[in-house]
């Protein structure tokens, strides 16, 4: 199918050009924008190898919120300006060991799970005998998420909830002697509680109650 | 030229869906402002053309021959590309729903998550805009509307996750089909009341317009745009709304299905069931902007994630443990 690559191609390419404006682009702000690119196309690329669930869950959970929130952070800490040394700076520059580092095993992660692959043909025999048969994706998924892998699932949403309750407690400061808006309060105001009507007395002045 | 034959009849069918979309995106505004004047006793835009019909056609004239004021301080490609994304993300998202049984763009498996995928995506016009306009208002306007349509869309999708337990699928025209016995606003009522109103604040509506609120904001993310591109951010705005108004007929009200079965109700075609039930909805959204006042910020952050979210959650309970107990859930 000759159209079918040459979207494959537009889409990596946009991909892969994003990509590497994420870490070259001088500006923060830009670099996030990119990385929205890189992954609106990579969500493309599902949608084109017949993985419709996965793309619009990528869309859904990494442009919608991840990105978002991404966007807010580096728009709130004001990080815009700074300058990018990654590749200007000549000399010592601490950022590139660490970074070669990571890619290094990402490759090899990558090679690994390639490598299986090469090793036992069947499962990309399974994957196009699952591509073919009438069932959606969504339902293939939720048949094996749902039965096989449940324990594995409730696992991985155990853990995020505690991330986000550790990420809470970290930030969550009680602080004294706040004044709070209670909206019941508000709203169960009367007139009776809110004026008041006070004879002053000559030279004595009157004492309020905050 | 096998391509090119699809590509042209593509074209043809994205056009023909396209411009009553626009069209009606235009009278869609002209009625609302009708609406609202004649909620405060007022008689609205009545001058230009029959009814004042063509007043939003006017309007455009106007705009497009204003003259477009780029601020010397902004981040000028974001700031022209902001309003494009809006509008564009606006009408791709009509591309899935469906006017009647064979009525339709293109009738994906999961169409429900890309309409939700595409409304998540709406916030980035937002946020460009009030970012690269480099000014104070409009970043605090953009900032707000962004936690506001996170925090909203957390409700609609508990909501959409109701609808789904009842229909077993994620396609639209499924969803629809699912209602012919019986409309899904009638076991779901309280979740359709939470999904009109989470519509609201999910397209910046009044009463929970703070992204723009121009007391305090004087007009939120498009204090700096002008002409054209203001236009562009207004059309995406009410497409936007529409949309809404589509996707709670398609969920709550039967999409193209007509309301009994019976003779004259048969005689509409089923379009024109849809263009009913959307503009129903959509007079409710303007009457509501007509009464209701303005929320305070923290309002509406503790109605979304303190009210809507535990009765949106609380009812998907209730749902799956209904279909299990009676053994009503969908077969696949």
């Amino acid at each position: 199918m000759p159209a079918h690559a040459f979207f494959f191609y537009i889409f990596s390419l946009i991909a892969i050009v994003s990509a590497i404006m994420v870490t070259t682009s001088k500006n923060t702000v830009h670099s996030v924008f990119f990385l929205i690119l890189d992954f609106i196309s990579i969500s493309c690329l599902f949608i084109l190898i017949g993985a419709e669930f996965l793309g619009m869950i990528m869309l859904i959970v990494y442009v919608g919120a991840v990105a978002v929130l991404f966007l807010f952070v580096v728009m709130m800490l004001n990080v815009a300006q700074q300058k990018n040394q990654w590749f200007g700076a000549a000399t010592g520059s601490k950022h590139i060991p660490v970074g070669m580092i990571v890619s290094l095993i990402i490759f090899f992660e990558l090679l690994i799970v390639i490598g299986g692959w090469k090793l036992k043909p069947d499962l990309s025999n399974d994957f196009i005998n699952l591509s073919t048969t009438n069932i959606t994706n969504t339902h293939s998924i939720g048949n094996v998420l749902y039965t096989d892998y449940i324990h594995l699932f409730q696992l991985s949403g155990m853990i995020l909830l505690v991330a986000m309750i550790g990420a809470i407690v970290l930030t969550f400061r009680q602080r004294s002697g706040l004044k709070r808006q209670s909206y019941i309060r508000q709203i169960s105001r009367e007139k009776n509680d809110g004026v008041e009507l006070v004879d002053v007395k000559n030279k004595e002045g009157v004492k309020i109650d905050v | 030229m096998e391509y090119l034959n699809i590509l042209l009849s593509e074209t043809y069918k994205i056009l023909f869906l396209l411009l009553p979309v626009l069209v009606s995106v235009a009278m869609i505004v002209w009625l609302d402002r009708r609406i609202w004047a004649f909620v405060q006793k007022r008689k609205g835009p009545n001058v230009v053309g029959p009814f004042g019909l063509l007043q939003s056609l006017a309007d455009a004239l106007k705009y497009i021959f204003k003259e477009i004021i780029i601020p010397a301080s902004s981040n000028k490609i974001i700031f022209i590309l902001a309003p494009i994304v809006t509008m564009t993300l606006a009408l791709v998202a009509w591309a899935v729903i469906p006017f009647s049984e064979d009525f339709v763009l293109a009738d994906i498996n999961v169409g429900i998550l890309y309409i939700f995928a595409i409304s998540s995506l709406g916030v980035y016009g937002i946020i460009m805009g009030g970012w690269a306009s480099n000014s104070k208002y409009p970043f605090l306007g953009s900032i707000r509307s962004a936690a506001q349509m996170v925090s909203y869309e957390v409700s609609i999708g508990v909501i959409i996750i109701n609808v789904l337990l009842c229909v077993g699928s994620l396609k639209l025209s499924d969803i629809v089909l699912a209602q012919e016995n019986i409309w899904f606003v009638v076991p779901l009522f309280p979740m359709f009341v939470i999904f009109f109103i989470s519509a609201l604040a999910e397209t910046n509506r009044p009463p929970f317009d703070l992204p723009e609120a121009e007391a305090e904001l004087v007009s939120g993310y498009q204090t700096e745009y002008s002409g054209m591109m203001y236009a562009m951010f207004w059309l995406g705005e009410y497409a936007n709304i529409l949309l809404m108004c589509a996707l709670g007929s398609i969920l709550f009200l039967g999409g193209w299905l007509s309301p009994l079965d019976i003779f004259p109700f048969t005689m509409v075609p089923d379009p024109l069931w849809l263009v009913i039930k959307i503009l129903f909805l959509f007079i409710l959204f303007a009457l509501v902007k007509a009464i209701v006042p303005r929320y305070r910020y923290d309002q509406l952050m503790r109605l979304g994630w303190k009210v809507f979210l535990p009765i949106s959650l609380i009812w998907v309970v209730l749902t799956s443990g209904y279909l299990l107990y009676f053994d009503l859930l969908p077969k696949s």
